[in-house]
C-alpha cells in the first residue's frame, strides 16, 4: 500500500515538474516578444531593457525556468498585464464562482447519471434501458452552449422564471444568489451526466457478470438484494472514481458555460484574457487547472486503491 | 474490399436500424458537404437587407440571418466545414498516434518514456490544451485541426500502443518473428492490418468530438473566421438574436447535434463487432 503511494505520488510529481516546462515555455512561444507583450507597443528601449533585467530574461533559460518555477512554488504567478495586478488575486477572483459551479454541477451528475444508470443496468437489454443509453448518448452529443442558450431562451427570456447572466457574490447577497448557478450548472451537467450514466450502466453490468454474484444468486438470495448489496457496492466504486475526473474537467469545460452565462469565473477569464492577449493570466490558469487536474486524480487513485486492496499498480 | 467483407462491416447495421440510420445521416452529411453548390438553394455569402431575421417560410426553410442571407444555404455549406475539421482531426490523431504507438510497443525501452511524455500531455484538459495552442497558433480553421488533434493524438496514441502491445503477445506474430521477419515486415503484414476495425471504432468516436470542439471554439471567436459557414460560427452569431430569431439557434444547432450523435451510433456499433479482446482497451462500455 505504502509503496504504492510512494511511487504514484512520484509519478504525479515528475508529471507535473515536465507539464510546468510545457506551460514555462508557452510564454517564450506566442508570438512576439514577451517583454513587448508584458509592456506593450509604446514601452521605451530602458523600459525593456529594466524589466528585461528585472525578470532575469538576459539570463540562460534554464536560469529563467528554475526562477520562475521558485516563484510559481511561492504563489506569484506573475502579473496580469490588463488588471494590473498579481496573476493569482485575478484567479482567486474567479474561484468562488467556478468552485460552486462546479460542485453544484456534480450534484446534478450524482442525481441524474447515477439511478438513471443503474435502472438501465438492472433493466440490462429492455427498450427502457435502450430508451435510456440512446438518451445518453444524445446528450453527449450536444454541444454544452446550445444546451445553455436554449435554457436561457426558456427559463430567462421567456418565462423570466431565472436570470440569465452574471452572478453576484454569496457573500454580498446570501444563499439565494445560487439561482445565478442553476442554468449554467445543468447546462454543463448535461453532457457529464450522460458520461456518469453509461459509466455506472456498464460498471454495474461488469459487475454482474462476476462469479459472486452468480454465487449470490444461486444461494436464492433476493434479486433487489444481490443488486444493492453485491453489485452496487462494487459498482459504485468505479463511478466514484469517475467524479474525482469530472471534477477536475468541469473546470475547464466551464470555459464555454461561463461565457455563454457571462459568469465572472476562471473559464471565463480564460478566454477574456485570450482575447486581451494576457498572457501571464492564461499560463496561471493553465498551471493552476493542471495542477489541480493532476492532485484530483492522485488523490482519486489513492482512494481508489485503499478502498479496493485488489487495484493493482500497473 | 471483397463483397463478403462489406457484408461484414454493413452487418451490425442491418441488425440495429438507429446505426443504420446514423451511417445514412453520415452519407447525407458528405453529400451535402460535396453538393453544397448545387443543393443550396441561395449563395450562402449573399447579403439582403431587405429580408433580414425573417422566420422560415416556403422561400427560406430555415429562415435568414440578421444580414438576410439564407440560413438553409449557409447549414447546408457549413457540412464542408464539418467534414473539413473532423477529417482533419481523425487524420492528425491517426498520424501523430500510430508511429508513436507502434513504435513504442515494440521498442519497450524508448517507448516507455514516449508514452511517459503522452501522460504528461495528458495532464492538460483537451479544452485547455486546444485554447492554448490557438493563442501560440493563432485563431483559423487549419489552427482549430491542429489545436483539437493534439488532444486526440494522446488518447489514440495510448489505445494504439495498447493494442500493438497485445498484437505483439499473439502466437503468430511471435511465430513469424522466430522464423526471422524484420519489424518492418511484422508491423506492415501483422500489427497494421489488426488496427485497421479498432481504429475505425477510434475514428468514429474523435470524429464526434471533434465537432463539438470544433463548434465550441468557433463559439469562442477563436476558431474559422466568422464569415465563413460554420454550424458554430452560426450559433455565435444567433447568440444576440434569440429571443427575436430563435431559429438560427435551432437548425445549426440540430445539424451539430444530428452529426455527433449519428457518429456515436456509427462508432458504437462498429465497436460491438469488434474481437472482445480489443473491446477492452476502449474502456469495455456496453
Amino acid at each position: 500500500m505504502w509503496s504504492f503511494a510512494v511511487k504514484r505520488t512520484g509519478t504525479t510529481a515528475v508529471t507535473l515538474l515536465a507539464a510546468s516546462v510545457i506551460i514555462f515555455a508557452f510564454i517564450h512561444v506566442v508570438p512576439g516578444d514577451p517583454i513587448y507583450v508584458l509592456l506593450g507597443d509604446t514601452a521605451t528601449s530602458d523600459q525593456i531593457d529594466a524589466l528585461r533585467h528585472q525578470l532575469g530574461l538576459d539570463q540562460p533559460i534554464i536560469v529563467q525556468y528554475l526562477h520562475w518555477a521558485g516563484q510559481a512554488l511561492a504563489g506569484n504567478l506573475g502579473r496580469s498585464i490588463f488588471f494590473q495586478a498579481p496573476v493569482l488575486s485575478v484567479i482567486a477572483d474567479g474561484a468562488e464562482t467556478s468552485t460552486l459551479l462546479a460542485l453544484i454541477t456534480i450534484v446534478w451528475v450524482a442525481l441524474i447519471g447515477v439511478p438513471i444508470g443503474m435502472v438501465a443496468a438492472v433493466r440490462h437489454g429492455t427498450w427502457l434501458d435502450q430508451g435510456l443509453s440512446g438518451a445518453a448518448m444524445l446528450m453527449a452529443s450536444v454541444p454544452t452552449f446550445w444546451v445553455g442558450l436554449y435554457l436561457i431562451l426558456i427559463f430567462a427570456a421567456t418565462l423570466g422564471w431565472l436570470p440569465s447572466s452574471g452572478y453576484p457574490s454569496i457573500f454580498d447577497g446570501g444563499l439565494g444568489n445560487l439561482r445565478y448557478l442553476l442554468l449554467p450548472s445543468l447546462t454543463l451537467a448535461a453532457p457529464n451526466a450522460a458520461l456518469i450514466l453509461r459509466l455506472t450502466r456498464a460498471s454495474m453490468l461488469d459487475v454482474s457478470r462476476e462469479d459472486y454474484v452468480r454465487t449470490a444468486r444461486a444461494k436464492g438470495i433476493r434479486p433487489w438484494q444481490v443488486v444493492r448489496r453485491h453489485i452496487l457496492r462494487n459498482a459504485l466504486l468505479t463511478v466514484v472514481s469517475a467524479f474525482g475526473f469530472t471534477f477536475a474537467a468541469l473546470l475547464s469545460e466551464a470555459v464555454v458555460t461561463e461565457t455563454v452565462f457571462a459568469l465572472p469565473g476562471i473559464g471565463r477569464l480564460v478566454v477574456q484574457s485570450i482575447l486581451r492577449r494576457d498572457y501571464p493570466v492564461i499560463q496561471g490558469v493553465i498551471l493552476v487547472i493542471v495542477v489541480i487536474y493532476l492532485v484530483t486524480n492522485l488523490i482519486v487513485d489513492l482512494s481508489y486503491r485503499f478502498l479496493d486492496p485488489r487495484v493493482e499498480l500497473q | 474490399m471483397s463483397r463478403a467483407n462489406i457484408a461484414t462491416w454493413l452487418a451490425p447495421f442491418f441488425a440495429r436500424p438507429i446505426a443504420l440510420a446514423g451511417l445514412c445521416v453520415l452519407v447525407a452529411m458528405v453529400v451535402a458537404a460535396i453538393f453544397a453548390p448545387s443543393l443550396a438553394p441561395y449563395d450562402p455569402y449573399a447579403i439582403h437587407p431587405m429580408i433580414r431575421l425573417m422566420p422560415p417560410d416556403a422561400a427560406h426553410w430555415f429562415g435568414t440571418d440578421q444580414y438576410g442571407r439564407d440560413t438553409l444555404s449557409r447549414a447546408i455549406y457549413s457540412a464542408r466545414m464539418a467534414l473539413l475539421i473532423g477529417s482533419g482531426v481523425v487524420f492528425f490523431a491517426l498520424i501523430t498516434g500510430i508511429p508513436v504507438g507502434v513504435f513504442s510497443a515494440l521498442f519497450p525501452r524508448l517507448g516507455h518514456v514516449l508514452m511517459r511524455m503522452v501522460d504528461v500531455l495528458m495532464a492538460f484538459p483537451s479544452l485547455l490544451l486546444a485554447l492554448g495552442l490557438i493563442v501560440i497558433l493563432g485563431p483559423s480553421a487549419a489552427n482549430s485541426i491542429l489545436a483539437i488533434g493534439a488532444g486526440y493524438m494522446t488518447t489514440t496514441t495510448r489505445i494504439i500502443y495498447g493494442l500493438t502491445l497485445r498484437l505483439r503477445a499473439e502466437t503468430y506474430v511471435e511465430a513469424s518473428r522466430s522464423m526471422g521477419s524484420g519489424t518492418i515486415w511484422l508491423v506492415v503484414k501483422h500489427i497494421l492490418p489488426n488496427l485497421i476495425s479498432p481504429l475505425l471504432v477510434q475514428a468514429s468516436f474523435v470524429f464526434a468530438f471533434a465537432q463539438l470542439g470544433a463548434a465550441s471554439l468557433d463559439f469562442l471567436g477563436l476558431g474559422a473566421p466568422p464569415d465563413i459557414p460554420s454550424w458554430g460560427n452560426m450559433l455565435a452569431e444567433s447568440r444576440t438574436f434569440i429571443t427575436r430569431a430563435p431559429w438560427l439557434l435551432t437548425f445549426p444547432g440540430m445539424m451539430i447535434v444530428l452529426t455527433a450523435f449519428s457518429l456515436n451510433l456509427v462508432g458504437d456499433a462498429l465497436r460491438d463487432r469488434l474481437d472482445p479482446r480489443f473491446r477492452q482497451v476502449f474502456g469495455g462500455e456496453g
